[in-house]
């Protein structure tokens, strides 16, 4: 068993309430920050631990923190990413859902170590019903003295909100957040100024992922060098992986990081292998933007060495051979899986919800969105394969913010692992009919 | 757009008249504008769109996104630049249900399609369609995050997840027989996980 520090109650009755969160230790990370430590001694902590961020990026936490400004009387921001909305991670929705005092404890504690008064928790909108979850946990915490004025007695203030989105991917951007917090369409900012220099309403703001807010309570308590044992090199602490797909048992697994991927994807204990007693075809590791891997080279990276679950060893190979950690977002796919059908509802996706501010994305993800339909209409030629190939390297590293990296990564990796399936789709359409689309619901139809 | 939209200052000054948050609503309003800075209350734009929704059908018309934009003290324009742009937002009339079902990876590969065309069927509407008696109207969504419990369909509040076409007959059903206008904002949302 892999040590949890995230998750390991939750499947106590009530905790959700402040109550039975209290009862098993919650809130002693708050006690022991504004008590016995300063503001400073807080971030130094987290930049020990090694914390990364667990939205995606993977940028150092401590780091991130320690480039806020903090010019005389301006207000100072701490903002909660909680737009979950990486197609194949739903992890900050289970911590949320199942015990939100963790996220709401983090963000105490965080909020003192940044100076900032007032926080704000950004829930994407679809998760109307868990920033409900989240505002009674708020009510429950102020009326117990944990938010509000003068907490515990010291001299620290925080008022905490959360907001809910209406429904767009692209505010998991952070300053596409900040823009939607202002009451604003999501349309990300240029980077400079950042948002720890000119954030919310133009005031120095640090924007955090749900998990890595309730990552600084256990580094507070146990302290961060401690934390930085637990995993491999530069991927310390634990880790939340949302797994689906074809698998025995989906879920969130909090892991240690280190796992060797094999042990994750078929051990009792994770993913439970592959349903139907089917085989592995490919794995998407880090939610729908990071590169597809086959199953040899999600299993072993091109040396032949174990992949293990760290952001390194993903990421062994670079993009012709290996992946990213991502968001953690695990989406196994079985031996009848089609690359291409899949392709097509990531391209679509990203077609959905770009925001149409820079031209290479706006119009990019349409084309490849088109030209996947017509391959999959039986109409592609091998000309449209190159084509898909040429557009996604023409909107890499040509927009303002990583949805164009984003739309474009899954379509080369595609490409670069199964460019086979494509031109088989292309020179013989009927192998298309062939394909298995539908999965349990078939096979329910058919009983 | 605007034209069409906003038709005749007469028209709209009529329509206007009618359209007031219930003393319920107004209090949330006033509750999620104390959430921001003096002078900041653009910020609660977002969630107040979410009540008017709520209150006034389930879209937004023009005269209702007007009232938002007196409420909160700022230009019309600024509500519709941010109610065209979100998808949770309808802009035209739907149906007392909203069914959306998401389609993406995940659910895709357990299945969202059967799930996408047995609704088609039974209730003889097509994908962004409504029902006749405007009872449904059925979407497809992009992922909703609920990956490893697909597939799934989203309504109003509520979450409906590892779906089969039974639980699918069932909730129809249901939803049916209550008849009333489901919201975001609904407190009795129910979540299957």
């Amino acid at each position: 068993m892999g040590k949890k520090l995230l998750i390991h109650n939750d499947r106590v009755p009530g905790i959700h309430t402040l109550d039975v969160y209290r009862a098993h230790g919650g809130y002693a990370s708050v006690e022991k920050a504004l008590k016995s430590m300063t503001p400073d001694q807080v971030t130094e902590e987290v930049k020990k631990s090694g914390l990364r961020g667990r939205g995606g990026a993977g940028f150092p936490t401590g780091m991130k923190w320690s480039f806020l400004a903090k010019p005389e009387g301006v207000p100072r921001y701490l903002v909660c990413n909680a737009d979950e909305s990486e197609p194949g991670t739903f992890k900050d929705r289970y911590l949320m859902e199942k015990i939100p005092h963790a996220l709401i404890e983090g963000m105490i504690t965080s909020s003192y170590a940044l100076g900032a008064n007032q926080s704000y928790i950004y829930i994407r909108g679809e998760y109307f019903y868990v920033a409900r979850i989240l505002e009674t946990a708020i009510a429950e915490a102020y009326a117990a003295g944990w938010l509000g004025k003068n907490i515990l007695g010291t001299n620290y203030s925080l008022e905490l909100s959360v907001q809910v989105g209406g429904g767009a991917y692209i505010c998991g951007e952070e300053t596409a957040l900040l823009e939607s917090l202002e009451g604003k369409r999501g349309n990300p900012r240029i980077k400079p100024p950042f948002p720890a220099v000119a954030g919310l309403w133009g005031c120095p703001t640090v924007v955090n992922n749900v998990e890595t807010i309730a990552a600084v309570c256990p580094i507070v308590m146990m302290g961060g060098e401690e934390y930085a044992k637990i995993g491999v090199g530069k991927s310390t602490g634990t880790k939340l992986i949302s797994a689906s797909g074809h698998i025995n048992k989906p879920g969130v697994y909090e892991i240690e990081l280190g796992l060797p991927v094999e042990e994750f994807i078929y051990s009792e204990e994770y993913c439970g292998g592959i349903r139907n007693g089917k085989k592995m075809k490919a794995v998407v590791a880090g939610g729908s933007s990071v590169p597809i891997l086959p199953t040899e080279l999600i299993l072993k990276t091109a040396k032949g060495e174990p992949r293990l679950m760290t952001y390194e060893s993903l990421a062994d190979g670079g993009f012709q051979t290996g992946t990213m950690l991502g968001s953690g977002g695990f989406i196994v796919m079985d031996e009848d899986t089609s690359i291409v059908k899949n392709l097509f509802t990531f391209t679509r996706f990203y077609h959905h919800e770009s925001c149409g501010q820079c031209s290479p994305c706006r119009e990019g993800t349409g084309w490849m969105e088109k030209i996947l339909k017509k391959i999959l209409d039986g109409k592609g030629t091998l000309a449209d394969v190159d084509l898909l190939w040429d557009i996604q390297s023409k909107i890499e590293g040509k927009t303002i913010c990583p949805l164009g990296e984003a739309a474009a990564w899954p379509v080369a990796a595609a490409l670069r692992h199964f460019k086979h399936e494509f031109e088989a789709y292309v020179k013989n359409p009927s192998s298309i009919k062939d394909v298995k689309h539908y999965y349990r619901l078939n096979n329910l139809v058919e009983a | 757009m605007g034209s069409q939209v906003h038709g005749t200052q007469e028209f709209n000054k009529a329509k206007r008249a009618e359209i007031k948050f219930s003393d319920a609503a107004m209090e949330t309003v006033k509750t999620i504008i104390s959430r921001y800075p003096q002078g900041k209350q653009k910020s609660a734009l977002l969630p107040v769109l979410h009540v008017a929704q709520a209150e006034f059908g389930g879209w937004l018309s023009a005269e209702v996104m007007d009232y938002v934009a007196e409420v909160l003290n700022i230009k019309p324009i600024e509500v519709f630049e941010v109610a065209s742009f979100y998808t949770m937002f309808n802009l035209k009339p739907v149906g007392k249900c909203t069914l959306e079902v998401c389609q993406t990876s995940s659910c895709w590969l357990n299945g969202a399609e059967d799930i996408v065309r047995y609704i088609e069927k039974k209730l003889n509407i097509k994908v962004g369609e409504t029902t006749k008696d405007g009872m449904f109207t059925l979407k497809v969504a992009e992922c909703l995050g609920s990956c490893g419990t697909a597939p799934m369909m989203q309504c109003g509040a509520s979450f409906h997840e590892n779906l089969t076409l039974e639980k699918v007959d069932a909730l129809l059903e249901k939803y049916r027989s209550e008849g009333r206008l489901r919201s975001y904002t609904d407190l009795d949302y129910q979540n299957t996980l």
